[in-house]
Order: C-alpha cells, then structure tokens, then sequence
C-alpha cells in the first residue's frame, strides 16, 4: 500500500511536470521564432501570455462566448497585439542594434504590463476548463481533462511550426532574414514582412499557451514575468531558435520544478528554473541541442 | 539592357558617386575596375536598390527603377553575387539554393530542376547539399553565391570582387566560370580589383576613380591603355614610358 502511493505520487508529480513543461515549452518557442528571424529576444514573450489568458476571460466571461470561440478570439487578438509592437514600435527602431532593440521589448512589456493592470485590476481571473467531467485517474493519479488539452494544443503547435520553417518557402526565408538581412533582401524576401509575421506568429503562439493554462492554474496582470523568465530558460537550455531543445527544455524545466516542489519544497520551485538557466550558460550557453557548429556561425 | 544615367549617391556626407553614367547591352559582359574606395560597391548597391540615389536614373529593360525595393528589382531580373559572398551561413547548401528562388516559390518543379543544373554544374554543391554553407571554403562558397544568384533567373548578373580572398588557383577557377556564364549568352557586369583578369574576359570595361568613370573602353583596349597599365596592372611608369 505504501508503495503504491509513492508510486502515484511520482506520476502525479511527472504528469503536472508535463503540462507546465509544454507550457514553458511554447513560451520557449514564442522566443525562437522571433530571435531566429531578428536574433532578437523579446522579453515581452511573458506578457503576450498573460494577455492571451486575459483577453480569453474577457471573451468568455464579458462577452459570454464559447470557451473555443473565445480561445481562437484572445490568439488572435494577441496575433494583433504581437502585430502592433512590430509596427508602431520595433520598426520605428530597425536602425538601432540588436541590444537595443532587446531593451525596447522590456520596455513594452512594462507597458503592456502596466495597461493590463489598469484593465484588469490586479486580482487573478480563473477560466472554465475547455471540457468539463472528472479528471481521468491513471494508477492512482488524478489527470485532469485540462491537462490533456494543454498536450494536444501544444503538439499541434510544434507539428505546424516544424513542418512551417522545414517545409514552407516562407518559413524558410524567415530563417534566411535572420541568417543575413541584406542578403536576403538581394534574393527578393521581403525581410521587413518577416519580421512583422515572426512578431505576429509568437504573439498567438504565447496566447495559445496563456489560453491554455488559466483554467489551471489562474491568470492576473503579472503572471507573465515569470511564465516569460521560464520560457527563456527552457528557450536557452534547449539552444536558442531550436525548437526540438525548447519542447525538450521546457518538459525538463516543468518536471524538475515539479520533483522539487513535491519532494523538497515548494518554496524553491522557482529558483529550479534559474538555476537550470545559470549551469545552461555557464556549461552549455550553445544549448542541450544547439550545434556547437551553428552557435559558432551566428553573432549573438 | 541596363542603363545607368549621371547617377549621384550619397553615404551620409560623403559625396560616394559624382554623376557615373554607364550602359550594359544584352549578352554583353562589362567590367567595372577601380582601386578601394573608389565607389564600385556603391554602384553595386545603387543598382541593386540598397542604396537610393540622390540623383540621376538607372533604367532596366527600358523602366526606371532607381526607386524600387531590392526585392522588386530582384524580380525585374537582376540577381546580384555579393562582395564577400553572404550566403546564409547557418543553413544548408540546398536551402541557399532555394532561398535563391525565393520569388518562384510557388514553381516547384521549376526550382527542383534548377537546384539540378546547379549541381550539375558544380557537383561539389550536390556533395555538400546538406551540410551548412558556412562550412565550405571560400571558393566553394562563392560557387554557391553565384548558383544561388542564377536560380532566380536574372536576365542580368551583377558580380561584386567574385574574386577576393580566395586562393590563386580558386581565383582562376572561378574566373573560368564567369567566362563560361558569358559563353551561355549572359549578361553579365563584373566589379573586380583584379583589373587584369576582368578585362582579359571583358567585352568592355570602365574605370572607376573616386567617384567619377574616368575611362571607358574594349577591354582588350583598356588592357593596353596606359593609364590603366600604370595605375590598375602594376607596371612601372618607366617601364611604360621606355616602351
């Protein structure tokens, strides 16, 4: 008896491991797209997050609309929003450096910080799960029907963007811009319109995780900081613009989170991910799967 | 075929090109010399859109596109072999290829067939075709930069110092691949400092002095041009004046 429940212990631990991982695992995703098209890192990644869970309560509970219509609503109203910045304010900046213009997204995560406080106020919001019913018990563990969603939103993510930069001419160029701007434009891409869809494609992507997470764990005006500070490790962990090592990083950095929370404590669960962070730049800065071969190549 | 008329360009306070006005007939190869510093790659990036002219007009197949973006004059036909190559290091010698046809994605039999002659042409490129094109030499890598310019089908190849930094021998080899795009019927306008090699190859050729075409001529007539001589082939004015 006593070791059945350490055993359903553990797979309940790995199981709510896995569904922050994916989590953080799209957050990390949201990050290489973006930096593989401009080798920028957007700190405001974090916020698109938190606002795809709030657009999504707005939808849902002041609007009143389906919980599917209004997940599809806030991706694509955070799309938006991830549109916005790219034209209103990291355009206006194109001629400034790279570091710069990594400064600048801090800056509009602030901003978008502080305007979802004045919006929202600064209490948590909670969402309907995507499909009611009991969880599904599994050896002794409880997964909730929440979590399997969290799952297949994050697959489908992944199969759509591999198959995009593998497969597509766009997603191609898209990484072509980030390799070499000006040789990309001298072979007809139009590198500024990448940019303007890898800001936009993030945004969603964020959002999708945001949307995805409130029913379980709740979302409010500064939930994104920290969501965003773990995406980064995973992102940096995994090597950055890998997006293989973000869902691999990000499914690490969750069920270590996790075992720490179950079996230590919960108080350290948030330094884990630092942690991982720090000894990924101190012994791997090119990443678990970055090729050695192509950090060497890139500048930044 | 490609006209440039009394073109002025500025790099913020530098006055880079003073009215340079030069032309390219179809299937011709015209060479363009002169030392560092003297404008060649303003030119370059002129023509191509880079860089905007403060003044005067460069015409393509009869329409003016001094104002157009870089990806529009791409499309018009021109496909520029840049100084210092700038493939795309982190990707493969295949997605080089590809990107090259970026503006016939949507014909995928015809950039397939393409990718083919590419390495038919150079079957290094097919041996590489998946290892990252940051990983080739020099010369290897060049040879991708003039494929990738081909595989969007210009009508006109702009080739900028194809020749720098790369080993004698790669020198030549390349040198004989140009010449083999002429033999094709290309038109072709190359930037060289290697004045003799240009020149040899060359139907015409211009020179190029701190922003100003100071002479204009056959190649082969360039080739024995005094001034040129002196100043672009390293023969000693003695040498010259005691001739």
């Amino acid at each position: 008896m006593d070791s059945f429940s350490l055993g359903s212990a553990l797979l309940q631990y790995t199981v709510s491991g896995l569904t922050i991982g994916v989590i953080y695992a799209l957050v990390a995703i949201g990050y290489n797209i973006i930096y593989n098209v401009t080798e920028i890192i957007n700190f405001a990644q974090g916020e698109f997050v938190m606002l795809g869970g709030l657009f999504a309560v707005f939808f849902a509970q002041s609007l009143h609309l389906p919980i599917f219509l209004a997940f599809v609503a806030a991706i694509g109203l955070t799309g938006l929003t991830g549109f916005a910045m790219e034209r209103l304010v990291i355009r206006r900046a194109r001629s400034s450096t790279v570091l710069s213009l990594i400064i600048i997204t801090i800056a509009v995560s602030i901003l978008l910080k502080g305007t979802a406080m004045f919006w929202w106020g600064k209490n948590p919001y909670s969402l309907p799960p995507f499909s009611s019913g009991r969880p599904f018990i599994v050896l002794g563990a409880a997964i909730q029907r929440q979590a399997v969603w969290i799952f297949a939103v994050s697959a489908i993510v992944v199969v759509c963007l591999t198959l995009f930069f593998r497969r597509s001419a766009y997603g191609k160029a898209m990484l072509a811009s980030a390799d070499n701007p000006s040789a990309a434009r001298m072979v007809g891409i139009p590198v500024r319109q990448m940019v303007l869809l890898s800001f936009t494609l993030s945004a969603a992507i964020g959002a999708a995780a945001g949307v995805s997470i409130t029913p379980i764990s709740l979302m409010e005006y500064d939930r994104g900081a920290l969501l965003g500070l773990k995406g980064f490790g995973a992102a940096v962990l995994g090597g950055l613009g890998q997006f293989f090592g973000a869902l691999v990083a990000g499914i690490v950095l969750g069920l270590a989170e996790s075992f720490c929370a179950g079996y230590l404590s919960s108080g350290y669960k948030d330094a884990v991910a630092l942690v991982i962070l720090l000894l990924a730049l101190f012994f791997k800065p090119e990443g678990l799967f970055g090729s050695r071969e192509a950090a060497k190549l890139k500048r930044f | 075929m490609l006209t440039v008329k009394s073109v002025h360009t500025h790099y913020g306070s530098i006055h880079a090109l003073k009215g340079v006005s030069l032309h390219v007939r179809p299937a011709e190869m015209v060479a363009l010399i002169g030392a560092n510093g003297a404008g060649k790659s303003t030119l370059v990036n002129t023509i191509c859109g880079l860089i905007k002219p403060t003044k005067g007009r460069i015409e393509f197949q009869g329409e003016s596109i001094e104002t157009l973006s870089p990806e529009e004059i791409v499309r018009r036909g021109i496909a520029l072999v840049p100084e210092g190559r700038q493939i795309f290091c982190t990707m493969t010698v295949e997605a080089n290829l590809e990107m090259g046809a970026f503006i016939h994605r949507r014909n995928g039999q015809q950039v397939e067939m393409d990718k083919e002659s590419m390495y038919a042409r150079f079957p290094i490129l097919r041996e590489r075709s998946r290892q990252l094109a940051g990983t080739l030499s020099g010369g290897e890598q060049q040879m991708l930069a003039i494929s990738r310019a081909l595989m969007s089908r210009p009508k006109l190849i702009v080739l900028d110092e194809p020749s720098m930094g790369l080993a004698p021998l790669m020198v030549k080899e390349i040198f004989r691949i140009i010449q083999e795009l002429r033999q094709e019927g290309r038109t072709i306008l190359l930037i060289e400092q290697n004045a003799r090699a240009a020149l040899q190859i060359a139907d015409r050729g211009y020179v190029l002095e701190t922003g100003k075409l100071v002479l204009e001529g056959d190649g082969s007539v360039l080739l024995e041009h005094r001034e040129v001589q002196r100043a672009y082939l390293g023969k000693g004015a003695r040498e010259i004046w005691d001739a």
